[in-house]
């Protein structure tokens, strides 16, 4: 059984088939286990990260880290590269673990230097970059938001504000929600970690500003833009408007999705005979539910559905928990104002909203202006224009991720000595 | 995270902890990781090898993701902003 993404979910997953005797390898795009939420932790602080890295290791899965899938050739098999490789991975059973990235949208100068995801600024630190007494202002949506502001002040940033989009109502019910004792593991804690930091509802960054990287933000607070804005000089704006679920490889692989989420049966089972998926691509719910998920999908990849089935009563719990979460942040409709003509929305192609908003489509406005084009593949400028415009992106194609030529001419070198297969 | 690794961007030593990523050492080189197609300068955005604004060539190699990439010792980096100044244009490649 292969396992692709190791963060929560496939951890869960990779364990639980494993201890059921199933031969599991695992392979993550990332240098080390633990996915986004759990990055850096491996080793240290969280005692829940290292308790499942124990039993991964402790029920002999294989690891594959840094190895990036990017084609399914035939069934059964999957092409994945590393820096130095091209790797070839034959799977009985797979389980889609590929998590979710953030949502960002555009905004005028969000290109600058230091313009960063809200995940994206704690990745950073997490792998090394200095924040000491650097001024961090915080903005987007959900409950990220919160926990990259503890962080970063644990870390010894000073967080100027917390910019929230939701209005002031719906934003104290989610705060209520994710800090009610034992909600959210660290509830406690952010609580006592974000004393004295304002948290603005209905506030949303209008322009980023400065000369080669960030000097300071623009943000608005209110119904109409423009009306009560204010500047706040920063050294980083951490700003991701929740998350976006990770759907590429599943697509790929011909999984059935609906609404943009992969859907699955009880036993977490796709559509496609053998794969099954995990975490975020179903419906993105956070660490709890993600684990929970990634334990239904081993247990039940390994032959012991009896054991996934006292597990749904908790999932069950946990989703209707992220669905009330999804309500509370939902995003502004307002938030589509935020980019001016000029504002670039496909970064890899440098597409203006402009050129963007001539087109009807993400079809039209790929074919004549490139957008999505780029080496992202549209993970960016995709939900953010679905968000825009009401687009969706069509089809997946591979490689899923774009691929060293090397490798694709080696492959292209096999398959004519063996024109058989 | 207490040893250190030194390694080279666009030619200039930096000094980094163990376990920190290229696209951490081209922070503290003060150096932007790319040139975009109009002439923006970038530098990450997603930190988790998704939106490729932090690419950059890691001995030799073009278009790596450097918050992918685990720095270690002795390697070269060479952002593409820079090679713009040096070698001329960047080739399109997509």
């Amino acid at each position: 059984m292969l396992v692709i993404g190791a963060g929560p979910a496939g951890l869960a997953a990779a364990a639980c088939a494993a201890e059921c005797g199933v031969m599991v390898a695992m392979v993550d795009d990332n240098p080390a286990l633990g996915g986004q939420i759990w990055r850096g932790d491996s080793g240290t602080a969280w005692s829940e990260a290292v308790r499942w890295v124990d039993r991964l290791h402790a029920a002999g899965v294989q690891i594959f880290c840094g190895t990036r899938v990017f084609h399914q050739p035939e069934l059964g098999k999957l092409l994945a590269e590393q820096v130095d490789h091209l790797v070839e991975l034959s799977y009985r059973k797979l389980i889609v673990a590929t998590g979710a990235r953030e949502l960002f949208l555009p905004f005028p100068s969000w290109t600058l230097a230091n313009v960063m995801g809200a995940g994206g600024l704690q990745a950073l630190v997490k792998s090394g970059l200095p924040i000491a007494r650097k001024r961090v202002l915080v903005a987007g949506s959900g409950p990220l938001l919160l926990a990259v502001a503890a962080y970063l002040r644990q870390c010894g940033a000073e967080i100027s504000v917390i910019c929230e989009q939701a209005s002031r109502s719906l934003a104290r019910f989610g705060l209520a929600l994710l800090l009610q004792p034992g909600k959210m593991r660290q509830g406690f804690f952010l609580r006592k970690q974000l004393s004295g930091i304002p948290y603005l509802a209905d506030c949303w960054p209008v322009a980023a500003r400065g000369h080669k990287a960030l000097e300071e933000v623009v943000i608005s607070q209110g119904f109409n833009i423009g009306t009560k804005t204010r500047t706040i000089s920063c050294d980083y704006l951490a700003c991701g408007f929740h998350l976006v679920p990770n759907t590429e490889l599943a697509q790929l692989l011909r999984c059935t999705l609906r609404n943009g989420l992969v859907q699955t049966d009880a036993l977490q089972r796709t559509s496609v005979p053998e794969i099954f998926c995990a975490g975020e691509p179903t419906g993105v719910g956070g660490l709890e539910l993600a684990l929970v998920e990634g334990q239904i999908a081993g247990l039940a990849a390994g032959g012991r559905s009896d054991s996934a089935q006292l597990l749904f009563a908790a999932r069950k719990k946990m989703r209707s928990f992220a669905r009330a979460l999804d309500r509370t942040f939902a995003l502004h409709r307002e938030l589509r104002r935020m980019p001016r003509p000029e504002t670039i929305v496909c970064r890899c192609e440098d597409v203006a909203y402009s050129r963007l908003a001539q087109h009807r489509s993400w079809r039209a406005a790929k074919l004549q202006t490139r957008c999505g084009m780029g080496p992202c593949q549209g993970r960016v400028c995709g939900p953010a224009t679905h968000f825009l415009f009401d687009w969706s992106p069509d089809s997946v194609r591979p490689p899923i991720f774009p691929t060293r030529f090397e490798n694709l001419s080696a492959l292209a070198f096999k398959a004519k000595r063996n024109p058989a297969k | 995270m207490s040893e250190q690794v030194e390694l080279k961007v666009n030619g200039t030593s930096v000094v980094v902890s163990s376990g920190a990523t290229v696209a951490v050492a081209i922070a503290l080189a003060g150096a932007a990781c790319r040139k975009s197609v109009s002439g923006e300068l970038r530098g990450p955005l997603c930190g988790m090898g998704i939106c490729f604004e932090c690419r950059a060539a890691f001995n030799g190699r073009l278009y790596c993701r450097t918050c992918q990439v685990l720095c270690r010792p002795g390697m070269e980096i060479n952002t593409d902003a820079q090679r713009t100044v040096n070698k001329g244009p960047i080739p399109r490649c997509w």
